[in-house]
């Protein structure tokens, strides 16, 4: 019998299939005693094997330089030392996952004293004795589970190391317990185009190969579903899917209004096709994992690459956004009480200004050489001071359109005094959404009060496109918001002029907007913003 | 006991692939082949695990030593390996 568990629409679309779990790291269970020598022997070491055909499995599906890293992890486990080492220590009477963890404990000590290379390989080999323990407990593999066949991933929640190697072409959707609109799961899903239900209370309880469907429009999670179902659903997916690449060209009303649709970006091998521009590029890429800020050379040949894929479209640059959950060594000497609430953003130019020099000059530059329009704006700026100080050191540097985000609450309250003195204004959801509802991004617990639907975010925005309104300078959204379509018709009713979000999500909110004229948005919106709770805004709305 | 000592000369070291590469051809061989950094514990040439723990970078020494029917051709197979730059090969494995 099959049951139907709700939770947060993360990424719409419909998927149907087998549901496996992410299984967590086994515990290591206290030893035991080992009476029967060879049964736990044969217990290790079958552990270990079925580790290497679990691996070899995945490599033959991943190729390239994944196969390589697994095809060096399947040496490690099939290594006949390592045999020796675990059955030596099985017959001195260690249990099996003690003897298997003890015996890679040598190696990864070693790893780890030789420093470089090698200590990033200490990952491999915890990964190594977590499904070794597992095997022996006989437990499922902790990692993405790999069945063989497309199925819908479950999980409590999804980092960004448990995702590295997902393989879009074997997951049809994301499930997890956690999570809010705005958590990696999210985001990825959103990216990789995979419809997603988030805060989904029970879907750890669906067991392996179980049938279920995923409505990432909805929330919702059916599950024991028969193959007929499937079938239904795979179908409404295609049709839904034929329907959207039907609607294109540049977003707007049915009554031809228009609202452009802008990607966010992180390098020139992003993907950008279905934009008309980019309203959001994150120039952070370069800068992370640096000893040093990358010099001017570097910088102009980074925004080069991504203005000259935009010839005659719009590419709205962001400056450096450090800080917070994107740290940069050489940036922040010590440790900060609270980051999100510290020096980061454009506040880092405070102690650095020269950094901020340099990047001005260098997509200035860029800009100067190719024929994209380019518009720079900053991130995490409180008051109008600041954006006009931002703007000044623009104007030094030749840069002609100068704008700022808005993700504090101060700033969208704000927001006419700072259209006065920049030329555009981006709201930034997920910061906005935290700074106002005073909830952690990251905190999993909280994400009802992150959803974007929320009414006194709703508010903030509204306010800012009346500010758009009033001056007639553009407002646009380039947070994951914006690729929430139900909420896009709201926002152009609102009057936001943009909205920037993964490439992906373009062609359903494309389709959101041109199938409503832009009365039937302002109806949307004026609804939205009367209702008393999220839940009643998005119902209110239908 | 036959020996060589040579340089590795691989670009990333006798780590990743050239390890890989390297393991494979040591179990390959006939006769059990140990390999050491300067005057550290040799260990067994056919272990992943154990070649890796050596750490040997790009331009490290290594020594290998084996014994028996076939052990100057064992070693003279891996030496050349070893002076070959693995890393370079790699698009052709």
């Amino acid at each position: 019998m099959g049951e139907t568990l709700s939770g947060i629409a993360a990424s719409p679309g419909l998927a149907a299939g087998p549901s496996y779990r992410i299984a967590p790291r086994p515990e290591l269970p206290p030893a035991i005693a080992v009476s029967d020598a060879d049964t736990e022997a044969a217990r290790a070491l079958d552990a270990l094997t079925s580790v290497v055909a679990d691996l070899g499995r995945r490599a033959a599906a991943a190729g390239g330089v994944a196969a390589d890293i697994l095809d060096a992890q399947i040496m490690m486990a099939d290594d006949d030392m390592l045999h020796e080492d675990v059955e030596a220590r099985v017959r001195a009477g260690t249990d099996a996952p003690h003897a298997i963890t003890e015996a890679l404990a040598v190696h990864r000590a070693a790893f780890e004293a030789a420093g470089g290379y090698l200590a990033e390989r200490v990952a491999d080999l915890d990964d190594l004795r977590d499904r070794a323990v597992a095997a022996s407990l006989g437990l499922a593999m902790p990692g993405i589970p790999s069945p063989g066949h497309p199925f819908v991933l479950v999980a409590g929640d999804l980092a960004p190391a448990d995702t590295a190697g997902l393989d879009p072409g074997q997951v049809l959707a994301l499930v997890t317990e956690m999570g809010g609109p705005t958590s990696h799961t999210a985001i990825l899903a959103r990216a990789l185009g995979l419809p997603a239900v988030v805060g989904c209370a029970g879907a750890l309880g669906v067991g392996d190969g179980v049938l279920v469907t995923v409505d990432g429009t909805r929330g919702r999670v059916e599950t024991g579903v028969d193959e007929s179902t499937v079938e239904r659903i795979r179908e409404q997916e295609a049709a839904r899917k034929e329907k959207l690449s039907t609607v294109t060209g540049p977003g707007r009303t049915a009554d031809g209004h228009p609202v452009a649709l802008l990607a966010n970006v992180g390098s020139a091998n992003d993907r950008m096709d279905e934009a008309e521009g980019i309203g959001l590029f994150r120039t952070e890429l370069r800068y992370l994992d640096r000893a040093e800020a990358p010099g001017f050379d570097e910088q102009v040949e980074t925004y080069t690459g991504v203005f000259r894929a935009m010839v005659g479209r719009k590419v709205v640059v962001r400056t450096l956004d450090a800080g917070a959950d994107k740290p940069l060594p050489f940036l922040f000497a010590a440790d900060e009480p609270n980051p999100a609430l510290g020096v980061r953003g454009l506040r880092v130019a405070r102690r650095h200004p020269e950094i901020l020099r340099t990047q001005l000059d260098a997509i200035a530059t860029a800009a100067r050489a190719e024929d994209a329009e380019v518009w720079v704006m900053a991130p995490m700026v409180a008051t109008v001071a600041e954006a006009a100080d931002f703007v000044a050191r623009c104007r030094d540097a030749g840069i002609a359109k100068a704008g700022v985000m808005v993700e504090i609450p101060a700033a969208a309250l704000r927001a006419k005094a700072l259209l006065d003195v920049v030329d555009f204004i981006s709201i930034g959801t997920n910061d906005l959404s935290q700074y106002t509802l005073a909830a952690d991004r990251q905190c999993a617990e909280l994400a009802d009060l992150l959803d974007p639907w929320q009414p006194a975010l709703l508010d903030l925005l509204a306010m800012c496109a009346a500010a758009g309104g009033a001056t007639g300078k553009p407002v646009g959204i380039c947070g994951e918001a914006a690729a929430d379509p139900g909420l896009a018709v709201v926002l152009a009713g609102m009057g936001i002029d943009s909205l920037s979000m993964s490439a992906r999500a373009i062609p359903a909110v494309r389709e959101a907007l041109a199938a409503h004229t832009l009365d039937e948005c302002r109806k949307a919106a004026a609804a939205a913003l009367a209702a008393g709770d999220a839940a009643s805004a998005k119902a209110a709305v239908g | 006991m036959p020996s060589r000592t040579v340089a590795v000369a691989s670009a990333s070291g006798l780590h990743a692939r050239p390890a890989a590469l390297f393991v494979k051809a040591a179990k390959a061989q006939p006769v059990a082949v140990t390999i050491r950094t300067g005057e550290k514990k040799p260990v067994p040439a056919g272990s992943m695990l154990h070649v890796l723990s050596l750490g040997a970078g790009h331009g490290a020494e290594v020594t290998l030593e084996a014994e028996g029917e076939g052990a100057e051709e064992a070693l003279d197979v891996l030496a050349a390996m070893l002076v070959t730059d693995l890393d370079a090969t790699a698009d052709h494995g």
